[in-house]
Protein backbone atom coordinates (compact mmCIF):
# COMPACT_ATOMS: atom_id res chain seq x y z
CA UNK A 1 0.00 0.00 0.00
CA UNK A 2 2.67 2.42 1.33
CA UNK A 3 4.98 1.32 -2.03
CA UNK A 4 2.10 1.96 -3.89
CA UNK A 5 1.78 5.42 -2.75
CA UNK A 6 4.93 5.87 -3.10
CA UNK A 7 5.20 5.01 -7.03
CA UNK A 8 2.22 7.36 -7.73
CA UNK A 9 4.11 10.41 -6.38
CA UNK A 10 7.25 9.78 -7.97
CA UNK A 11 5.41 9.54 -11.18
CA UNK A 12 3.84 12.49 -10.69
CA UNK A 13 6.72 14.10 -9.97
CA UNK A 14 8.34 12.80 -13.11
CA UNK A 15 5.25 14.05 -14.81
CA UNK A 16 6.27 17.41 -14.12
CA UNK A 17 9.27 17.56 -14.73
CA UNK A 18 9.18 16.07 -17.96
CA UNK A 19 6.26 16.12 -19.71
CA UNK A 20 5.69 19.93 -19.78
CA UNK A 21 9.49 20.97 -20.98
CA UNK A 22 8.87 18.85 -23.98
CA UNK A 23 5.69 20.61 -24.75
CA UNK A 24 7.46 23.87 -24.80
CA UNK A 25 9.00 25.51 -28.20
CA UNK A 26 12.75 24.65 -27.16
CA UNK A 27 14.38 21.63 -25.90
CA UNK A 28 15.31 21.18 -22.55
CA UNK A 29 19.27 20.59 -21.94
CA UNK A 30 21.57 22.00 -19.56
CA UNK A 31 24.64 24.14 -21.29
CA UNK A 32 27.82 22.10 -20.97
CA UNK A 33 29.88 24.74 -23.02
CA UNK A 34 33.18 26.30 -21.16
CA UNK A 35 33.97 29.98 -21.19
CA UNK A 36 36.91 29.93 -23.67
CA UNK A 37 38.15 33.64 -24.15
CA UNK A 38 41.75 32.44 -23.37
CA UNK A 39 42.18 29.29 -25.91
CA UNK A 40 40.51 31.84 -28.64
CA UNK A 41 44.12 34.16 -28.09
CA UNK A 42 46.48 31.06 -28.08
CA UNK A 43 47.76 30.77 -32.17
CA UNK A 44 46.71 27.28 -32.28
CA UNK A 45 42.95 28.41 -32.41
CA UNK A 46 43.82 31.39 -34.73
CA UNK A 47 45.46 29.37 -37.88
CA UNK A 48 43.14 30.56 -40.20
CA UNK A 49 44.83 33.73 -42.70
CA UNK A 50 42.11 35.65 -44.17
CA UNK A 51 42.34 38.64 -47.56
CA UNK A 52 43.33 41.12 -44.36
CA UNK A 53 46.23 39.02 -43.48
CA UNK A 54 45.26 39.61 -39.72
CA UNK A 55 46.08 36.84 -38.50
CA UNK A 56 49.59 36.33 -40.18
CA UNK A 57 52.45 35.90 -37.76
CA UNK A 58 55.68 38.27 -37.70
CA UNK A 59 58.71 36.87 -40.21
CA UNK A 60 59.52 38.07 -43.34
CA UNK A 61 61.33 35.80 -46.04
CA UNK A 62 61.79 36.50 -50.21
CA UNK A 63 62.53 34.21 -53.46
CA UNK A 64 66.06 33.35 -53.02
CA UNK A 65 65.32 32.00 -49.97
CA UNK A 66 62.80 30.60 -51.27
CA UNK A 67 64.30 28.37 -53.93
CA UNK A 68 66.19 26.94 -51.60
CA UNK A 69 63.90 26.03 -49.48
CA UNK A 70 61.87 24.75 -52.46
CA UNK A 71 63.87 22.30 -54.14
CA UNK A 72 64.76 21.00 -50.30
CA UNK A 73 61.30 20.30 -49.77
CA UNK A 74 59.00 20.62 -52.49
CA UNK A 75 60.40 19.57 -55.60
CA UNK A 76 60.13 15.67 -55.21
CA UNK A 77 56.73 16.21 -55.92
CA UNK A 78 55.75 19.74 -57.37
CA UNK A 79 58.80 19.47 -59.72
CA UNK A 80 61.89 21.72 -59.96
CA UNK A 81 60.60 25.03 -60.74
CA UNK A 82 57.11 24.36 -59.68
CA UNK A 83 55.86 23.33 -62.80
CA UNK A 84 54.29 20.25 -61.23
CA UNK A 85 55.06 16.18 -60.66
CA UNK A 86 52.93 13.68 -58.71
CA UNK A 87 51.33 16.95 -57.44
CA UNK A 88 50.19 20.00 -59.20
CA UNK A 89 51.76 22.36 -60.94
CA UNK A 90 52.15 25.76 -58.87
CA UNK A 91 53.28 28.46 -61.54
CA UNK A 92 52.53 29.21 -64.91
CA UNK A 93 49.59 29.03 -67.04
CA UNK A 94 48.72 32.63 -66.60
CA UNK A 95 46.21 33.58 -68.75
CA UNK A 96 44.96 29.66 -70.00
CA UNK A 97 41.65 29.99 -67.61
CA UNK A 98 39.26 30.08 -71.27
CA UNK A 99 41.55 28.18 -73.19
CA UNK A 100 41.40 24.35 -74.35
CA UNK A 101 43.97 23.59 -71.62
CA UNK A 102 42.81 25.42 -68.87
CA UNK A 103 45.81 24.70 -65.84
CA UNK A 104 44.46 25.50 -62.34
CA UNK A 105 48.33 26.95 -60.97
CA UNK A 106 48.58 29.02 -57.49
CA UNK A 107 50.09 31.75 -59.70
CA UNK A 108 47.09 31.47 -62.63
CA UNK A 109 44.05 30.44 -60.07
CA UNK A 110 44.31 31.22 -56.80
CA UNK A 111 42.68 34.59 -55.89
CA UNK A 112 44.41 35.46 -53.04
CA UNK A 113 47.95 35.25 -52.06
CA UNK A 114 47.27 34.44 -48.42
CA UNK A 115 45.62 31.59 -49.12
CA UNK A 116 49.32 30.41 -49.92
CA UNK A 117 50.79 31.19 -46.78
CA UNK A 118 47.41 29.47 -44.52
CA UNK A 119 47.75 26.47 -46.70
CA UNK A 120 51.47 26.02 -46.74
CA UNK A 121 51.69 26.09 -43.02
CA UNK A 122 48.56 23.93 -42.52
CA UNK A 123 49.55 21.17 -45.21
CA UNK A 124 52.88 21.19 -46.57
CA UNK A 125 54.88 19.14 -46.31
CA UNK A 126 52.58 16.36 -45.85
CA UNK A 127 54.39 14.34 -44.20
CA UNK A 128 54.98 17.37 -41.71
CA UNK A 129 52.80 19.78 -41.58
CA UNK A 130 53.84 22.77 -39.13
CA UNK A 131 57.61 21.63 -39.62
CA UNK A 132 58.24 25.20 -41.14
CA UNK A 133 58.97 28.15 -39.52
CA UNK A 134 57.36 31.72 -40.80
CA UNK A 135 60.01 32.82 -42.55
CA UNK A 136 60.00 29.58 -44.59
CA UNK A 137 56.84 29.97 -45.71
CA UNK A 138 56.75 34.17 -46.33
CA UNK A 139 60.13 32.88 -48.60
CA UNK A 140 58.47 29.96 -50.42
CA UNK A 141 55.39 32.13 -50.92
CA UNK A 142 57.83 34.76 -52.39
CA UNK A 143 59.53 31.97 -55.18
CA UNK A 144 56.03 31.09 -56.25
CA UNK A 145 54.85 34.24 -56.82
CA UNK A 146 57.82 35.73 -58.51
CA UNK A 147 57.95 33.10 -60.70
CA UNK A 148 55.63 34.58 -62.67
CA UNK A 149 56.71 38.18 -62.06
CA UNK A 150 53.65 38.62 -59.54
CA UNK A 151 56.09 40.09 -57.32
CA UNK A 152 59.84 41.56 -57.59
CA UNK A 153 62.28 38.61 -57.11
CA UNK A 154 64.03 40.80 -54.55
CA UNK A 155 60.47 41.57 -52.66
CA UNK A 156 60.70 40.64 -48.89
CA UNK A 157 57.08 38.82 -48.26
CA UNK A 158 55.86 39.70 -44.38
CA UNK A 159 52.47 40.21 -42.73
CA UNK A 160 52.38 43.77 -44.31
CA UNK A 161 53.47 43.12 -48.02
CA UNK A 162 51.58 39.65 -48.69
CA UNK A 163 48.04 40.69 -48.15
CA UNK A 164 48.95 43.99 -50.77
CA UNK A 165 50.22 41.16 -53.15
CA UNK A 166 47.19 41.39 -56.15
CA UNK A 167 47.25 38.00 -57.91
CA UNK A 168 46.03 38.14 -61.60
CA UNK A 169 42.75 35.93 -60.75
CA UNK A 170 41.95 37.91 -58.48
CA UNK A 171 38.46 38.48 -60.18
CA UNK A 172 37.61 35.41 -61.74
CA UNK A 173 35.52 33.90 -58.90
CA UNK A 174 31.63 34.26 -58.90
CA UNK A 175 29.61 32.90 -55.62
CA UNK A 176 26.93 30.90 -56.48
CA UNK A 177 26.09 31.27 -52.74
CA UNK A 178 23.73 32.97 -51.59
CA UNK A 179 21.64 32.69 -54.60
CA UNK B 1 29.65 0.68 -86.23
CA UNK B 2 26.72 2.02 -84.06
CA UNK B 3 23.71 1.17 -84.34
CA UNK B 4 20.22 2.42 -83.40
CA UNK B 5 18.63 2.10 -79.95
CA UNK B 6 15.26 0.77 -80.53
CA UNK B 7 12.19 2.09 -79.40
CA UNK B 8 11.29 -0.03 -75.76
CA UNK B 9 8.31 1.12 -74.46
CA UNK B 10 7.37 -2.46 -74.36
CA UNK B 11 10.04 -3.95 -73.20
CA UNK B 12 8.99 -2.39 -69.44
CA UNK B 13 7.05 -4.55 -67.91
CA UNK B 14 3.43 -4.22 -65.89
CA UNK B 15 4.17 -6.00 -62.80
CA UNK B 16 0.74 -7.88 -63.69
CA UNK B 17 2.13 -9.70 -66.73
CA UNK B 18 4.61 -11.36 -64.85
CA UNK B 19 3.51 -14.76 -63.65
CA UNK B 20 3.07 -17.50 -66.42
CA UNK B 21 6.62 -17.85 -67.85
CA UNK B 22 8.34 -19.28 -64.95
CA UNK B 23 5.73 -21.27 -63.65
CA UNK B 24 6.48 -25.30 -64.62
CA UNK B 25 8.60 -25.89 -61.61
CA UNK B 26 7.76 -29.31 -59.85
CA UNK B 27 8.85 -30.51 -56.43
CA UNK B 28 11.21 -33.35 -55.73
CA UNK B 29 9.72 -36.30 -54.21
CA UNK B 30 11.69 -37.93 -51.02
CA UNK B 31 11.14 -41.73 -50.64
CA UNK B 32 10.58 -42.67 -46.86
CA UNK B 33 13.25 -45.33 -46.80
CA UNK B 34 13.91 -45.88 -43.89
CA UNK B 35 17.34 -45.80 -42.38
CA UNK B 36 17.72 -42.29 -44.12
CA UNK B 37 20.50 -40.58 -42.75
CA UNK B 38 19.69 -37.14 -43.49
CA UNK B 39 23.16 -36.02 -42.62
CA UNK B 40 23.63 -37.04 -46.60
CA UNK B 41 20.98 -35.11 -48.12
CA UNK B 42 21.44 -31.55 -45.82
CA UNK B 43 23.21 -28.90 -46.22
CA UNK B 44 26.50 -29.35 -44.39
CA UNK B 45 25.62 -25.97 -42.40
CA UNK B 46 22.53 -28.09 -40.98
CA UNK B 47 24.00 -31.05 -39.60
CA UNK B 48 27.14 -29.65 -37.39
CA UNK B 49 27.48 -26.64 -34.92
CA UNK B 50 28.17 -23.31 -36.61
CA UNK B 51 31.08 -20.77 -35.62
CA UNK B 52 30.87 -18.80 -32.33
CA UNK B 53 29.27 -15.33 -31.80
CA UNK B 54 31.69 -12.42 -32.23
CA UNK B 55 32.45 -9.01 -30.52
CA UNK B 56 31.52 -7.14 -34.00
CA UNK B 57 30.33 -8.42 -36.97
CA UNK B 58 31.91 -8.68 -40.13
CA UNK B 59 30.38 -9.26 -43.75
CA UNK B 60 30.39 -13.19 -44.88
CA UNK B 61 33.55 -14.16 -46.58
CA UNK B 62 31.81 -14.71 -49.80
CA UNK B 63 31.14 -10.95 -49.96
CA UNK B 64 35.31 -10.01 -49.29
CA UNK B 65 35.22 -8.91 -52.88
CA UNK B 66 32.64 -6.11 -52.21
CA UNK B 67 35.17 -3.67 -51.65
CA UNK B 68 36.10 0.22 -51.49
CA UNK B 69 38.25 1.11 -54.77
CA UNK B 70 41.42 3.50 -53.48
CA UNK B 71 42.20 5.99 -55.50
CA UNK B 72 45.35 7.83 -53.97
CA UNK B 73 48.44 9.56 -54.62
CA UNK B 74 51.71 7.23 -54.57
CA UNK B 75 53.91 10.07 -53.05
CA UNK B 76 51.02 11.31 -50.90
CA UNK B 77 48.80 8.35 -49.98
CA UNK B 78 46.72 10.36 -47.71
CA UNK B 79 45.50 11.94 -50.56
CA UNK B 80 42.77 10.12 -52.72
CA UNK B 81 39.78 8.73 -52.14
CA UNK B 82 38.23 5.66 -52.31
CA UNK B 83 35.47 4.64 -54.31
CA UNK B 84 32.20 2.95 -52.74
CA UNK B 85 30.86 0.40 -54.37
CA UNK B 86 27.53 1.21 -55.44
CA UNK B 87 26.87 -1.55 -58.15
CA UNK B 88 26.92 -4.17 -55.13
CA UNK B 89 25.01 -2.69 -52.89
CA UNK B 90 21.10 -2.54 -52.62
CA UNK B 91 18.53 -0.19 -50.58
CA UNK B 92 19.60 2.59 -50.13
CA UNK B 93 21.44 2.81 -46.84
CA UNK B 94 25.53 2.48 -47.16
CA UNK B 95 27.24 0.25 -44.42
CA UNK B 96 29.88 2.44 -42.73
CA UNK B 97 32.76 0.12 -43.83
CA UNK B 98 31.76 0.84 -47.42
CA UNK B 99 30.97 4.60 -47.50
CA UNK B 100 33.17 6.26 -49.65
CA UNK B 101 36.14 8.21 -48.19
CA UNK B 102 37.76 11.58 -49.40
CA UNK B 103 40.71 12.66 -47.21
CA UNK B 104 43.55 15.34 -48.00
CA UNK B 105 45.71 13.85 -45.90
CA UNK B 106 44.89 10.84 -44.08
CA UNK B 107 42.62 9.54 -41.56
CA UNK B 108 43.67 10.77 -38.10
CA UNK B 109 43.81 9.05 -35.05
CA UNK B 110 41.96 11.14 -32.33
CA UNK B 111 41.33 10.23 -28.60
CA UNK B 112 37.97 11.82 -27.86
CA UNK B 113 38.99 12.35 -24.35
CA UNK B 114 41.62 14.62 -25.76
CA UNK B 115 39.69 16.47 -28.35
CA UNK B 116 38.09 19.90 -28.15
CA UNK B 117 35.64 21.40 -30.24
CA UNK B 118 35.60 25.45 -29.83
CA UNK B 119 33.22 28.12 -31.16
CA UNK B 120 34.69 31.73 -30.98
CA UNK B 121 35.13 34.66 -33.34
CA UNK B 122 31.83 37.11 -33.62
CA UNK B 123 29.92 34.89 -30.55
CA UNK B 124 29.20 36.73 -27.04
CA UNK B 125 31.43 34.26 -25.26
CA UNK B 126 34.04 31.48 -27.03
CA UNK B 127 33.14 27.96 -25.84
CA UNK B 128 34.25 25.05 -25.76
CA UNK B 129 32.56 21.65 -25.72
CA UNK B 130 34.59 17.99 -24.68
CA UNK B 131 33.35 15.28 -26.58
CA UNK B 132 31.69 14.13 -23.16
CA UNK B 133 29.60 17.17 -22.98
CA UNK B 134 28.37 16.95 -26.15
CA UNK B 135 27.45 13.70 -25.63
CA UNK B 136 24.53 14.94 -22.76
CA UNK B 137 22.76 17.16 -25.83
CA UNK B 138 19.80 16.33 -27.49
CA UNK B 139 20.33 14.64 -30.33
CA UNK B 140 18.78 14.28 -33.68
CA UNK B 141 18.92 11.52 -36.32
CA UNK B 142 19.08 12.67 -40.55
CA UNK B 143 19.06 10.07 -43.24
CA UNK B 144 20.72 11.75 -46.28
CA UNK B 145 23.33 11.79 -48.77
CA UNK B 146 27.12 13.11 -48.57
CA UNK B 147 28.59 13.49 -52.16
CA UNK B 148 32.44 14.58 -53.08
CA UNK B 149 32.13 17.88 -55.17
CA UNK B 150 34.48 15.95 -57.08
CA UNK B 151 32.38 12.60 -57.70
CA UNK B 152 31.49 11.36 -61.69
CA UNK B 153 34.93 13.85 -62.44
CA UNK B 154 35.57 11.03 -65.13
CA UNK B 155 32.51 11.82 -66.87
CA UNK B 156 34.34 15.15 -68.45
CA UNK B 157 36.79 13.62 -69.95
CA UNK B 158 35.71 13.24 -73.93
CA UNK B 159 36.00 9.37 -73.56
CA UNK B 160 33.73 7.31 -71.02
CA UNK B 161 36.26 5.53 -68.44
CA UNK B 162 35.39 2.01 -68.64
CA UNK B 163 34.79 0.85 -65.05
CA UNK B 164 32.06 -0.10 -62.85
CA UNK B 165 29.32 2.07 -61.69
CA UNK B 166 30.93 2.71 -58.13
CA UNK B 167 33.98 3.41 -59.04
CA UNK B 168 32.79 6.27 -61.48
CA UNK B 169 30.33 7.66 -59.48
CA UNK B 170 30.55 6.58 -56.02
CA UNK B 171 32.36 9.28 -54.68
CA UNK B 172 28.72 9.54 -52.73
CA UNK B 173 27.11 7.65 -49.84
CA UNK B 174 24.35 7.41 -47.35
CA UNK B 175 23.68 7.37 -44.03
CA UNK B 176 21.90 8.05 -40.85
CA UNK B 177 24.01 10.44 -39.07
CA UNK B 178 23.09 11.29 -35.93
CA UNK B 179 24.09 14.21 -33.60
CA UNK B 180 23.42 17.77 -32.14
CA UNK B 181 21.55 20.50 -34.01
CA UNK B 182 24.39 23.31 -34.60
CA UNK B 183 22.07 26.02 -33.76
CA UNK B 184 21.57 24.72 -29.69
CA UNK B 185 25.87 25.28 -29.72
CA UNK B 186 25.55 28.02 -31.67
CA UNK B 187 23.04 29.79 -29.23
CA UNK B 188 24.51 28.82 -26.45
CA UNK B 189 28.01 30.81 -27.42
CA UNK B 190 25.50 33.94 -28.67
CA UNK B 191 25.34 35.04 -32.43
CA UNK B 192 27.06 38.37 -33.11
CA UNK B 193 24.49 40.09 -35.54
CA UNK B 194 27.33 40.80 -37.72
CA UNK B 195 28.45 37.33 -38.01
CA UNK B 196 27.69 35.73 -41.73
CA UNK B 197 29.90 32.95 -41.71
CA UNK B 198 31.55 30.24 -39.92
CA UNK B 199 35.40 28.90 -40.45
CA UNK B 200 35.19 25.09 -40.05
CA UNK B 201 38.40 23.54 -39.48
CA UNK B 202 39.56 19.98 -38.58
CA UNK B 203 42.08 18.69 -36.65
CA UNK B 204 43.61 15.90 -39.44
CA UNK B 205 46.79 16.28 -40.66
CA UNK B 206 45.58 18.85 -43.29
CA UNK B 207 44.40 20.97 -41.08
CA UNK B 208 41.28 21.24 -43.38
CA UNK B 209 39.37 24.63 -43.05
CA UNK B 210 36.15 25.81 -45.03
CA UNK B 211 33.71 28.58 -44.96
CA UNK B 212 30.01 28.12 -44.65
CA UNK B 213 27.34 30.31 -44.62
CA UNK B 214 26.18 30.74 -41.02
CA UNK B 215 22.36 30.40 -42.19
CA UNK B 216 23.16 26.80 -43.56
CA UNK B 217 24.38 25.77 -39.47
CA UNK B 218 21.41 27.38 -38.12
CA UNK B 219 18.79 25.35 -40.74
CA UNK B 220 19.48 21.97 -40.56
CA UNK B 221 23.05 21.19 -39.75
CA UNK B 222 24.39 18.40 -37.92
CA UNK B 223 27.48 18.13 -35.50
CA UNK B 224 27.41 13.74 -35.77
CA UNK B 225 28.71 11.77 -33.20
CA UNK B 226 27.27 8.59 -34.77
CA UNK B 227 26.80 6.82 -38.26
CA UNK B 228 24.14 4.48 -38.51
CA UNK B 229 23.70 4.20 -34.97
CA UNK B 230 27.52 3.72 -33.43
CA UNK B 231 30.30 5.92 -33.55
CA UNK B 232 31.65 7.89 -36.40
CA UNK B 233 33.80 5.55 -38.03
CA UNK B 234 37.02 7.28 -37.84
CA UNK B 235 37.62 7.76 -41.83
CA UNK B 236 34.26 9.55 -41.65
CA UNK B 237 35.17 12.21 -39.03
CA UNK B 238 35.45 10.56 -35.38
CA UNK B 239 35.17 11.96 -33.19
CA UNK B 240 32.86 14.86 -34.56
CA UNK B 241 32.22 16.23 -37.80
CA UNK B 242 29.62 18.43 -40.22
CA UNK B 243 26.46 16.58 -41.73
CA UNK B 244 25.32 19.38 -43.68
CA UNK B 245 22.30 17.57 -45.60
CA UNK B 246 22.42 18.36 -48.90
CA UNK B 247 25.97 20.18 -49.52
CA UNK B 248 28.96 19.76 -51.19
CA UNK B 249 30.76 16.91 -49.18
CA UNK B 250 33.99 19.05 -48.63
CA UNK B 251 31.61 21.48 -46.10
CA UNK B 252 30.62 18.02 -44.02
CA UNK B 253 33.87 19.05 -42.50
CA UNK B 254 35.28 15.83 -40.57
CA UNK B 255 37.34 15.59 -37.58
CA UNK B 256 35.62 18.73 -36.47
CA UNK B 257 38.12 20.56 -33.92
CA UNK B 258 36.79 24.82 -34.69
CA UNK B 259 33.86 26.64 -35.68
CA UNK B 260 34.75 30.69 -36.47
CA UNK B 261 32.45 32.95 -36.78
CA UNK B 262 33.59 35.39 -39.15
CA UNK B 263 31.79 38.32 -41.27
CA UNK B 264 33.67 36.88 -44.70
CA UNK B 265 34.57 33.63 -45.80
CA UNK B 266 38.85 32.66 -45.14
CA UNK B 267 39.12 32.07 -48.95
CA UNK B 268 40.92 28.93 -47.95
CA UNK B 269 42.27 27.20 -50.60
CA UNK B 270 39.47 24.47 -50.56
CA UNK B 271 36.75 26.71 -51.69
CA UNK B 272 39.02 28.79 -53.83
CA UNK B 273 41.42 26.42 -55.72
CA UNK B 274 39.70 23.47 -55.30
CA UNK B 275 36.02 22.56 -55.13
CA UNK B 276 35.28 26.19 -57.64
CA UNK B 277 33.91 25.11 -60.69
CA UNK B 278 35.54 26.43 -63.79
CA UNK B 279 33.64 27.69 -66.40
CA UNK B 280 33.78 28.47 -70.35
CA UNK B 281 34.35 32.16 -70.20
CA UNK B 282 37.75 31.11 -67.51
CA UNK B 283 35.81 32.36 -64.81
CA UNK B 284 34.97 29.76 -61.75
CA UNK B 285 31.87 29.74 -59.99
CA UNK B 286 32.35 29.63 -56.20
CA UNK B 287 30.46 28.29 -53.23
CA UNK B 288 28.49 26.23 -55.37
CA UNK B 289 26.97 24.44 -51.86
CA UNK B 290 24.34 22.36 -52.96
CA UNK B 291 24.79 18.99 -54.98
CA UNK B 292 22.15 18.71 -58.11
CA UNK B 293 19.40 16.08 -58.58
CA UNK B 294 21.06 12.97 -60.26
CA UNK B 295 20.52 9.02 -60.47
CA UNK B 296 22.43 6.15 -61.77
CA UNK B 297 20.77 2.48 -62.99
CA UNK B 298 23.28 0.55 -60.28
CA UNK B 299 22.63 -2.71 -62.05
CA UNK B 300 22.87 -3.80 -64.41
CA UNK B 301 25.69 -1.63 -65.29
CA UNK B 302 29.13 -1.52 -66.69
CA UNK B 303 30.99 -4.93 -66.44
CA UNK B 304 28.10 -7.04 -65.89
CA UNK B 305 26.66 -9.43 -68.38
CA UNK B 306 22.85 -10.32 -69.14
CA UNK B 307 23.22 -14.17 -68.35
CA UNK B 308 19.90 -14.85 -70.10
CA UNK B 309 18.17 -13.92 -73.88
CA UNK B 310 15.39 -13.79 -73.46
CA UNK B 311 14.80 -12.79 -69.61
CA UNK B 312 13.85 -10.68 -67.63
CA UNK B 313 16.43 -8.34 -65.57
CA UNK B 314 15.21 -5.91 -62.39
CA UNK B 315 16.91 -2.07 -63.40
CA UNK B 316 17.83 -0.66 -60.40
CA UNK B 317 19.47 2.53 -59.35
CA UNK B 318 19.55 5.60 -57.06
CA UNK B 319 18.54 8.90 -57.61
CA UNK B 320 19.32 11.85 -54.40
CA UNK B 321 19.16 15.72 -54.80
CA UNK B 322 20.50 18.79 -52.65
CA UNK B 323 17.90 20.26 -53.05
CA UNK B 324 14.88 18.62 -51.29
CA UNK B 325 13.16 15.22 -52.55
CA UNK B 326 13.20 13.02 -55.43
CA UNK B 327 9.88 12.65 -56.87
CA UNK B 328 10.49 10.88 -60.25
CA UNK B 329 12.75 8.97 -62.01
CA UNK B 330 12.65 7.96 -65.72
CA UNK B 331 14.22 5.20 -66.96
CA UNK B 332 15.26 4.75 -70.25
CA UNK B 333 16.33 1.76 -72.49
CA UNK B 334 16.86 3.52 -76.14
CA UNK B 335 19.29 6.07 -75.04
CA UNK B 336 16.63 9.13 -74.20
CA UNK B 337 14.44 8.53 -77.10
CA UNK B 338 11.04 7.20 -74.30
CA UNK B 339 11.30 6.96 -70.76
CA UNK B 340 9.15 5.17 -68.53
CA UNK B 341 8.64 5.98 -64.76
CA UNK B 342 10.04 3.68 -62.59
CA UNK B 343 8.66 3.13 -59.20
CA UNK B 344 10.62 4.70 -55.97
CA UNK B 345 10.87 3.08 -52.74
CA UNK B 346 9.22 4.70 -49.96
CA UNK B 347 9.73 6.31 -47.87
CA UNK B 348 11.08 9.00 -50.31
CA UNK B 349 13.12 11.51 -47.78
CA UNK B 350 14.87 15.17 -48.53
CA UNK B 351 18.67 14.54 -49.44
CA UNK B 352 18.70 11.57 -49.55
CA UNK B 353 18.78 8.90 -51.89
CA UNK B 354 16.14 7.29 -53.31
CA UNK B 355 16.07 3.60 -54.46
CA UNK B 356 14.08 3.34 -57.83
CA UNK B 357 13.57 -0.17 -59.73
CA UNK B 358 11.75 -1.27 -63.20
CA UNK B 359 11.47 -4.70 -64.89
CA UNK B 360 12.87 -4.78 -68.01
CA UNK B 361 12.40 -7.50 -70.62
CA UNK B 362 15.85 -8.07 -72.82
CA UNK B 363 15.76 -10.03 -76.08
CA UNK B 364 19.04 -9.42 -76.98
CA UNK B 365 19.15 -6.55 -79.15
CA UNK B 366 21.45 -3.47 -78.48
CA UNK B 367 20.23 -0.80 -76.03
CA UNK B 368 21.59 2.09 -74.00
CA UNK B 369 20.53 2.49 -70.85
CA UNK B 370 19.85 6.05 -68.44
CA UNK B 371 17.67 7.12 -65.58
CA UNK B 372 16.65 10.69 -65.17
CA UNK B 373 16.04 12.05 -61.80
CA UNK B 374 13.36 14.99 -61.28
CA UNK B 375 13.46 16.59 -57.61
CA UNK B 376 10.76 18.73 -55.67
CA UNK B 377 11.74 21.59 -57.06
CA UNK B 378 11.41 20.73 -60.60
CA UNK B 379 14.95 20.43 -61.87
CA UNK B 380 15.22 17.97 -63.89
CA UNK B 381 18.66 15.52 -64.59
CA UNK B 382 20.34 17.14 -67.52
CA UNK B 383 22.29 14.97 -69.96
CA UNK B 384 25.89 15.58 -70.67
CA UNK B 385 25.29 17.37 -73.53
CA UNK B 386 22.98 19.87 -72.02
CA UNK B 387 25.32 20.21 -68.81
CA UNK B 388 28.31 20.68 -71.21
CA UNK B 389 26.54 23.25 -73.26
CA UNK B 390 26.31 25.13 -69.39
CA UNK B 391 29.32 24.49 -67.62
CA UNK B 392 31.81 23.18 -70.68
CA UNK B 393 34.40 20.55 -70.55
CA UNK B 394 36.74 21.49 -67.58
CA UNK B 395 34.76 22.05 -64.49
CA UNK B 396 35.62 19.33 -62.34
CA UNK B 397 33.14 19.47 -60.34
CA UNK B 398 29.24 19.16 -59.57
CA UNK B 399 28.85 16.63 -62.71
CA UNK B 400 25.60 15.64 -62.32
CA UNK B 401 24.29 14.64 -65.62
CA UNK B 402 22.97 11.48 -66.88
CA UNK B 403 24.82 8.22 -67.15
CA UNK B 404 24.33 5.83 -69.83
CA UNK B 405 25.37 2.13 -69.89
CA UNK B 406 25.32 0.60 -73.59
CA UNK B 407 24.12 -3.26 -73.44
CA UNK B 408 25.72 -4.86 -76.37
CA UNK B 409 23.64 -7.76 -78.46
CA UNK B 410 25.89 -10.76 -76.25
CA UNK B 411 24.72 -8.67 -72.91
CA UNK B 412 27.80 -6.93 -72.09
CA UNK B 413 27.23 -3.49 -70.38
CA UNK B 414 29.64 -0.76 -71.18
CA UNK B 415 29.33 3.03 -70.05
CA UNK B 416 29.13 5.06 -73.20
CA UNK B 417 28.46 8.78 -73.97
CA UNK B 418 25.10 9.26 -76.10
CA UNK B 419 26.78 11.19 -79.03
Amino acid sequence: MATSIMFTRINLTLTLLFVLPVLAAQPLYQPLGQAASDLSDKPEWNLTISPDGEALPPGSGNAAQGKQLFEQHCVACHGFGAIGGSAMPLVGELGSLSGEYPEKTVNSFWPYATTLFDYIRRSMPPSAPYSLNSNEIYALCAYILSQDGIIEADVELNAVTLPQVTMPNRNGFSATYPQ
Amino acid sequence: MKKAPLESRRQFLQYTALSGAFAGFSLPVLSAESGLDYRDILPESMTKAGDSFSNYGQPSPYESKIIRWISANPDMPGNGVSWSPLHELQGSITPNGLHFERHHNGVPDIDPARHTLLIDGLVEKPLSFSVEALKRYPMQSRICFIECGGNSNSSWRSRPIETAAGYAHGLVSNAEWTGIPLKYLLQEAGIQSKAKWVIAEAADGASLNVSIPLKKLLDDAILALYQNGERLRPENGYPLRLVLPGWEGITNVKWLRQLRLTDEPAMSRDETAQYTDLMPDGTARQFSFEMEAKSLITSPSHGMKLPDNPGIYQLTGLAWSGRGKITRVEVSSDGGASWVDAELQQPVLSKAFTRFSLPWQWHGQYAMLQSRATDESGYVQPSREQLLANRGSHGFFHFNAIISWEVSEDGYLYHVYPD
